[in-house]
């Protein structure tokens, strides 16, 4: 790669949007390359920085409260018929994907409580933004959120104060997975909140999966007797990297990254779609990057549906 | 999806049902919609009223929603496409020919002075990336901001993948030219 085409793929490079291979080369060229590998810096530190000075706009409470006025009404003026067409249009089309993706994928991927939790967690976390319901105790102090689920849990929740690692505690809420209550703890990354489902668990440590549902990022696994679901529309890198600052912080570096498997859920059917880190193959050493300065390669993301 | 919704075919078990469908899938990303017409239109009052608007509009054309595909993106075109048609009333939106998208990006990599990043605060970012053109504003938000992919900005705004890369990259580099001169001439 020139030093041309370094300057033409810095943005794709820094958004994890070049190919692995592009990516490789890009980063070879800035190993052999002082000039490029200072301008490179410069311009991320600079990015990064105006990143974060970005101010993001929240909605009005007051425009909320009259969208949601409005949609009663509308749906009131609206004539049945258009409408109930339209509802079975929308049904009609989920039949359709869901009868394609079980032909697809049956005999492969039979509905399991996986699936079921999964769609569980991700209604419970769209509820707590919706209903302005994300906590039932507002505290960043894991202190005052671990005595308030006494009582209401037959379990206490592990808790950890993350800001340092940049992942501030909004506070906790009792939810319901899988007629259960659970502890739902809620973290914050910039304007981002991260729904962290636990509950006991009577199975074996498990590793990591990451799933995507209804454009949701969703990591779970069981750790430590604790079954976790962490869900969040932050983008999936730092999705894991929360769940490895929660869940395996205080490991050893060599073994902090848990080995990840991705799947991606179209229509609640999991297609599995293994990573294909080849060269992870019969080692233990860690697929998830411990939060590099250059990433290795960008992750896979799926894409969605697109039928 | 809850199944009992669609079980029960009288047309007030439809109705609730496609009401109850919209809320979960669409209503989330209000706050998306907002800060994408607050960016695009820079006024409180012009973002209120196209938020409201691309919800009806959203809530109208739900039919044509397909079950699954990322909400957030559906509904941010919507938004878009209000703020578009509501600055070209206005005789606010910028001719698109105005980017020259052919000139090689300039700004911070070839510029050798340093912008101190300490200097840097987010009203002076704000200022900045609302004096840029509409198209560069519309990518930075959409990047920075969302998060969204190459690929789901290309769709939203309707242009190929390589313009948004390209449309990107130079937005940046304006942005990083225009907050270094201000400091300078801050310093002065
Ligand atoms: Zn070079």
């Amino acid at each position: 790669m020139s030093c041309d085409r370094i300057q033409d793929s810095l943005d794709a490079y820094l958004d994890r949007e070049l190919d692995v291979l592009s990516a490789r080369d890009f980063e070879r060229h800035l190993n052999d390359c002082d000039a490029c590998r200072v301008a490179f810096e410069r311009y991320r530190d600079l990015q990064a920085s105006v990143k974060t000075q970005l101010p993001y706009f929240q909605a009005p409470e007051s425009l909320v409260r009259k969208i949601r006025t409005q949609l009663g009404s509308s749906e009131r003026r609206g004539e049945p018929s258009t409408i109930a067409w339209r509802a079975w249009a929308v049904a009609a089309s989920l039949v359709i994907c869901l009868a394609f993706g079980t032909l697809l994928f049956r005999s492969a991927l039979r509905p399991s409580s996986t699936e079921l939790i999964a769609d569980q967690v991700v209604s419970s976390h769209i509820r707590s933004l919706m209903a302005n319901h994300l906590v039932d105790v507002p505290s960043s102090d894991q202190h005052t959120v671990k005595p308030w689920f006494n009582g209401k849990l037959d379990f206490a929740p592990p808790i950890r104060d993350l800001s340092p690692e940049g992942f501030p505690l909004i506070g906790g809420r009792l939810d319901y997975v899988d007629a259960r209550a659970v502890a739902a703890l809620v973290y914050k990354r910039r304007q981002h909140p991260i729904n962290l489902f636990l509950w006991p668990a009577s199975d074996v440590d498990s590793k990591p999966s990451a799933l995507v549902i209804r454009g949701y990022h969703v990591i779970h696994g069981i750790q430590s007797h604790t079954a976790y679901w962490a869900i969040s529309d932050l983008n999936a890198d730092e999705l894991k990297q929360f769940v490895q600052d929660f869940f395996y912080q205080s490991r050893e570096r060599s073994d902090r990254s848990a080995d990840y498997t991705t799947r991606t859920t179209v229509h609640s059917n999991f297609i599995a779609a293994k990573r294909g880190n080849a060269h992870n193959h019969g080692s233990q050493s860690p697929q998830m990057p411990v939060r590099p300065l250059i990433r290795e390669s960008r992750l896979p993301l799926p894409a969605p549906c697109a039928a | 999806m809850s199944e009992k919704v669609w079980n029960k075919p009288t047309p007030e078990h439809v109705r609730k049902g496609e009401r109850e469908v919209f809320e979960r899938t669409v209503l989330p990303y209000v706050n998306a919609a907002y800060n994408l017409a607050r960016w695009l239109t820079r006024r409180e009052e012009d973002a209120e009223d196209i938020v409201q608007e691309s919800l009806l509009r959203a809530m109208r054309s739900f039919g044509t929603f397909i079950p699954g595909r990322d909400a957030r993106a559906w509904l941010l075109a919507i938004v878009r496409n209000c703020c578009r048609t509501r600055l070209r009333r206005k005789g606010l939106e910028e001719p698109a020919d105005q980017l020259d998208e052919t000139v090689p990006a300039t700004g911070l990599w070839s510029n050798p002075e340093t912008v101190l990043i300490e200097n840097i605060n987010s009203q002076l970012v704000r200022r900045a990336v609302e004096e840029l053109p509409l198209e560069y504003r519309e990518v930075l938000v959409l990047r920075e901001l969302e998060e969204l992919s190459y690929k789901e900005i290309a769709q939203i705004l309707d242009i190929p993948l390589g313009t948004v890369m390209s449309r990107l990259s130079r937005g940046r580099r304006e942005l990083h030219g225009r907050l270094c001169n201000v400091i300078q001439e801050g310093r002065k």
